[in-house]
């Protein structure tokens, strides 16, 4: 039988704010434990929730940048389950009236002349708190069983929930949706995007039917997912293994697994039971949320230009390919470093800008340890290395040449480097003639090749001309001198 | 020792006592009689002393707001720094609160000395302060009759003279009810008038503190003191200051007292009718007109109460898992034995019963037949009221439907047990100011309550009535006799 | 309609409240009592009518991002029940 697999992704987001959604402790990352959990997020008797505005704002701007629908009156309710990381015994988040309803986001999937595009559609993204952490290490009681330690700094924190529909059909479509996704909040400032502190994490609810057929088969739900390759061997396994069931007779039953990384498979969360009722209602604590029109309109002013609209303008006013253009904007750093180049570089320069972000900065990024941010050529230096080759001072060679001069410190711009290493191409006929007719002296087996008519011979001697000049020599007028000579 | 709070702020203003020596004189009865009625769970001496006497230092430096020095008690569902904060439960019965309500900060800053915390229900679920794992409140009129609940300690302690005025909250009644039951004043705010930041939470759409005290004045100054805006709290009212005592001496003259019908029928026994009757009889000689109102919907009110009280309570309890403060079982296997041991030791009867109605009437398939139905009778019974205030400024009837009864008398049948607010409840629903005042006798010397229900933000108004009615009559004057 | 003894066990489960079989029949018995007395609200014709979740029809206040909490973890801990290198220990949590 043909299957086919039926994936929706629930994100959250954790929001880059200052502090938590609903107390004024701190967020940031690493601290001693329980040292960022105040009255409110540990639940003391008689504390109340207070909303930050800045959560809020963050849920508008997505919705915004994701042309959803905004709810003006949206409302906060209480899921209730007990466990030690959920200090009230009930997670504060929104059911019936989330902040954002209906949205989409355009993936491409696949690349070059392949590239398909593919809208999946957002459900929804709703306010909500994160829970604590439970250490499960070394504690032990005095009869020697065994503790968990909890640590409350990470309870409170604001996450957004972004919940798709079923749109996606292969682990690969999920991942292309969860890396666009990725993008898109990172690019609008909402989320730092940090996957191994946990600020993105993917529940996938996978199931597999029959092709063909019309309804949906029973979901299983894949548990925080913090990386897009377990995303990916998550959902081949579980995939793998629904089909096997069913193949073998069995009836998928609903449930919530965890996707251990070790063994590359999917097993049963017991902690899950009574994830049929979560006695939802509206918490009394907080009052409907109002979003005015004058603060939606102000949201909107501050959005950045979105991915894919930058996308479309590299094309059309820049005149790059499609590919590259989608590869400059699948992170707002690379699109920056982009344009940061093009201003001091000239828009014709484009294409060379592009070259250099999306081919070498990319490698030298990726030997690095290091995240982008910490990148030590600056888009100014960059440019100032294009414009040397454009203007015929340097060639694509030296142009590298420099690039790794820059990367190691050594020397604060193109100019300089050149200057100081003599690294200025040689354009002067005269010289260029002396070289040649060194070379073709010292190489008259190939000079024969080629007047014998083999072409091949003719680009070992443009190498040894190239060598001989250390590189610097006009390639263009080596090519046209040396033809002359052999000729003439 | 029957000193109104007003009077005990004049005597510290014109340096007949210190507050350190009304302290100790309180601190004293406090000593004397509380084996006897058991008001207070915490009473904290030295505490109380310190607080006195920087009271006394703050007059002398001239830093004095018009309380400054008056002690009071403290219903023991607020937060207070330093002082064990149980809530009537064992499962706070350990519990050293670390931070303080906003209502006791506004008491501190006031430099007013607390004298204790006062007994009540098992987090403010009862009736009749029989609830309490601290054992039950004896009425001070008659110490085989309950004060009423859940502020029956504070209730108690001030109809006992322990205290000059104490703090309360009020859910379905939880002021108001054991005001009457005792003979004093107590007044339940406009929802949102004072804020729940630190007051431990039974029904958080429907709770909310109040003043307790002798008179209405005392309870207006109480209030002035508890009222303003918090932003911890996100119900919490943005409105300007208001001076609750500064209507007090106007009078009555064209005043619509609204009479509901249905709070006149029967149900009512003859002594409490009878009081009622003459107390409305009595604001007429004072310049009242009585308008006939109805609040059809009203009776609908005990039913809606008990399940959006419940279910708001089931969740606001589930914080109570034995694993960052109070109760934690002393035998357990896995933490699913760690938290039902915990929580079926630490709750009391009629806590976990309250629990399971609201786990129950949440649950899945039940949620639209009984807690969407009963948010949707609540907004019939606002609704009732707001006609109503367009016939009349305040509503009069009973407080509650007897005197105190025996204890024991109810605790069998919690049914009967909820009856007792059946004239309180709808108020909470509304959010509306409630007040109870004393309004005679019955013929077993028991106190009768009556209740004043007004507009949003009417508190003055109901305070300017009650006060003139207490100017009129002396209902409030008499205290219980208590002698060891 | 009566809450059978399962319910019962259903609810003090959802609730964390462990119940013997002895109490559960009590606990049915004042259960049920009290659902007689919610019940006459069902008689209620209530469509159209708008819930009410608060007692004024207000909205929600925004909190500015900025910092306003301190540690204040040796004064929290001071009345935990059991507590080590920091962390509230509880028996270990099975994912």
């Amino acid at each position: 039988m043909q299957w086919e697999t039926v994936i929706g992704l629930e994100v959250h987001s954790q929001l880059s704010t200052r502090t938590k959604i609903f107390s004024g402790a701190s967020t940031a990352f690493g601290a001693a434990p329980n040292t960022q959990a105040c009255a409110v997020d540990i639940a003391l008797p008689g504390v109340l929730p207070v909303l930050n505005r800045g959560a809020v704002e963050r849920a508008i701007r997505f919705g915004l940048a994701i042309g959803a629908r905004l709810n003006r009156n949206n409302v906060f309710d209480r899921k209730n389950y007990f466990y030690p990381d959920l200090p009230k015994g009930y997670q504060i988040s929104q059911l019936a009236l989330p902040i954002v309803e209906a949205g989409e986001l355009t993936v491409q999937l696949g690349e070059g002349d392949k590239a398909v595009e593919k809208t999946i559609r957002i459900t929804r993204a709703h306010l909500e708190e994160d829970a604590g952490k439970s250490l499960h290490e070394d504690f032990h009681g005095e009869d020697g069983r065994p503790l968990s330690g909890i640590d409350l700094n990470r309870a409170g924190t604001p996450l957004l929930e972004i919940v798709s529909e079923p749109d996606m059909r292969s682990a690969k479509e999920a991942v292309a949706y969860a890396r666009a996704l990725h993008t898109l909040v990172t690019w609008i400032g909402i989320c730092d995007g940090n996957m191994q502190e946990g600020s993105f994490r993917v529940d996938a609810n996978v199931s597999v039917r029959p092709k063909g057929q019309a309804e949906y088969g029973t979901r299983r739900e894949i548990k925080n997912l913090n990386s897009f390759k377990f995303l990916e061997q998550a959902i081949n396994y579980e995939v793998r293994w629904q089909i096997e069931q069913i193949e073998d007779g069995h009836r998928i039953v609903q449930a919530t697994v965890l996707f251990d990384p070790d063994s590359g498979e999917t097993r049963m969360m017991r902690s899950k039971e009574d994830a049929h009722d979560y006695r939802y209602f509206p918490d009394p604590d907080l009052l409907p949320v109002k979003l005015d029109e004058d603060w939606i309109e102000q949201v909107r002013a501050g959005l950045p230009e979105l991915p894919r609209q930058k996308q479309a303008r590299y094309v059309s006013e820049l005149g790059l390919s499609a590919y590259d253009a989608s590869v400059l904007t699948s992170s707002k750093w690379s699109a920056d470093y982009f344009e940061a180049m093009l201003a001091p570089a000239g828009v014709g320069q484009a294409k060379a800008c592009a070259n250099w972000v999306t081919g070498g900065l990319a490698a030298f990024l990726n030997q690095m340890d290091y995240g982008p941010d910490l990148c030590p050529v600056t888009p100014q230096q960059a440019a100032g290395v294009v414009k040397r080759v454009a203007d015929g001072t340097i060639n694509g060679k030296i142009a590298k040449e420099i690039f790794d001069a820059l990367w190691k410190g050594e020397g604060a711009d193109a100019d300089g480097i050149i200057e100081a290493r003599g690294l200025k191409q040689v354009s002067d006929s005269g010289a260029i003639v002396a070289i040649i007719d060194e070379v073709m002296a010292a190489n008259t087996k190939s000079v024969e090749e080629f007047r014998s008519g083999k072409e091949k011979a003719f680009n070992a001697l443009v190498g040894q001309v190239m060598k001989a000049s250390k590189g610097k020599a006009n390639p263009a007028q080596v090519n046209e001198l040396l033809r002359a000579r052999l000729t003439a | 020792m029957t000193d109104t709070i007003v009077s005990l702020s004049v005597l510290l203003a014109t340096g007949q006592a210190s507050s350190v020596e009304l302290c100790q004189d309180y601190l004293g009865r406090i000593a004397q009689l509380n084996p006897l009625l058991n008001a207070f769970v915490t009473v904290n001496t030295d505490q109380t002393l310190l607080d006195a006497a920087a009271a006394d230092a703050r007059r002398a430096a001239g830093d004095i707001g018009p309380l400054t020095g008056v002690p009071i008690a403290h219903k023991d569902i607020f937060c207070a720094e330093g002082w064990l904060t149980t809530c009537g439960s064992k499962m706070l019965s350990n519990f050293v609160s670390p931070y303080d309500a906003h209502v006791i900060g506004q008491f501190k800053a006031a430099g007013m000395p607390c004298l204790g915390k006062t007994n009540m229900d098992e987090f403010a679920m009862g009736s009749s302060n029989e609830t309490s794992y601290f054992g039950p409140v004896k009425n001070p009129w008659d110490t085989r009759r309950v004060p009423g609940g859940s502020s029956g300690g504070s209730a108690a302690a001030v109809a006992g003279r322990l205290c000059p005025g104490a703090t309360g909250t009020d859910t379905g009644g939880s002021i108001r009810q054991p005001a009457a039951l005792t003979g004093i004043t107590g007044l339940k705010p406009t929802y949102g008038v004072v804020s729940r930041y630190g007051m431990i939470a039974f029904a958080s759409s429907l709770d909310q503190a109040g003043p307790m005290a002798q008179t209405a004045e005392d309870c207006a100054w109480l209030l002035n003191v508890m009222a303003g805006h918090d932003p911890r709290d996100s119900t919490s009212l943005e409105r300007d200051k208001e001076d609750y005592a500064c209507d007090l001496a106007s009078p009555l003259a064209g005043l619509k007292v609204g009479l509901p019908r249905e709070f006149f029928g029967a149900g009512l026994t003859g002594d409490t009718a009878r009081a009622v009757e003459a107390a409305v009889a009595q604001l007429q000689k004072l310049g009242a007109r009585i308008v006939d109102i109805g609040l059809p919907n009203s009776k609908l009110s005990v039913a809606a109460y008990y399940v959006l009280a419940p279910a708001e309570a089931s969740s606001n309890l589930s914080r109570f898992d034995g694993v960052r403060y109070g109760y934690r079982t002393p035998e357990y296997g896995d933490l699913a034995e760690m938290y039902e041991k915990t929580r079926a030791e630490g709750f009391g009867p009629e806590v976990k019963r309250r629990i399971m109605i609201g786990a129950y009437v949440l649950s899945h398939g039940y949620y639209d037949a009984y807690y969407l139905q009963a948010q949707k009778l609540r907004r019939l019974i606002a609704q009732d009221f707001v006609e109503a205030f367009k016939e009349c400024d305040v509503i009069l009837g009973p407080t509650a439907p007897t005197t105190a009864f025996k204890l024991g008398e109810k605790t069998a049948d919690p049914v009967q047990m909820y009856l007792s607010d059946i004239y309180t409840i709808a108020v909470n629903l509304a959010g509306l100011p409630g007040m109870s005042l004393p309004c005679g006798f019955d013929a077993q010397g028991l106190p009768i309550g009556m209740q004043l229900i007004g507009n949003y933000f009417a508190e003055a108004r109901m305070l300017n009535v009650a006060h003139q009615y207490q100017l009129a009559t002396d209902w409030h004057t008499r205290a219980p006799l208590l002698e060891v | 309609m009566p809450l059978s003894l399962q319910d019962v066990q259903r609810i003090a489960h959802l609730a964390r409240i462990r119940v013997d079989e002895a109490e559960a029949a009590g606990y049915q018995t004042q259960l049920n009592g009290i659902f007689g007395l919610i019940e006459e609200m069902q008689a209620v014709d209530t469509r159209g009518i708008l819930p009410m979740s608060h007692a004024q029809d207000l909205s929600q206040r925004l909190r500015a991002d900025v910092v306003s909490e301190s540690d204040r973890r040796a004064a929290f801990q001071a009345v935990a029940p059991q507590v080590e290198n920091g962390l509230y220990l509880v028996p270990k949590v099975i994912e």
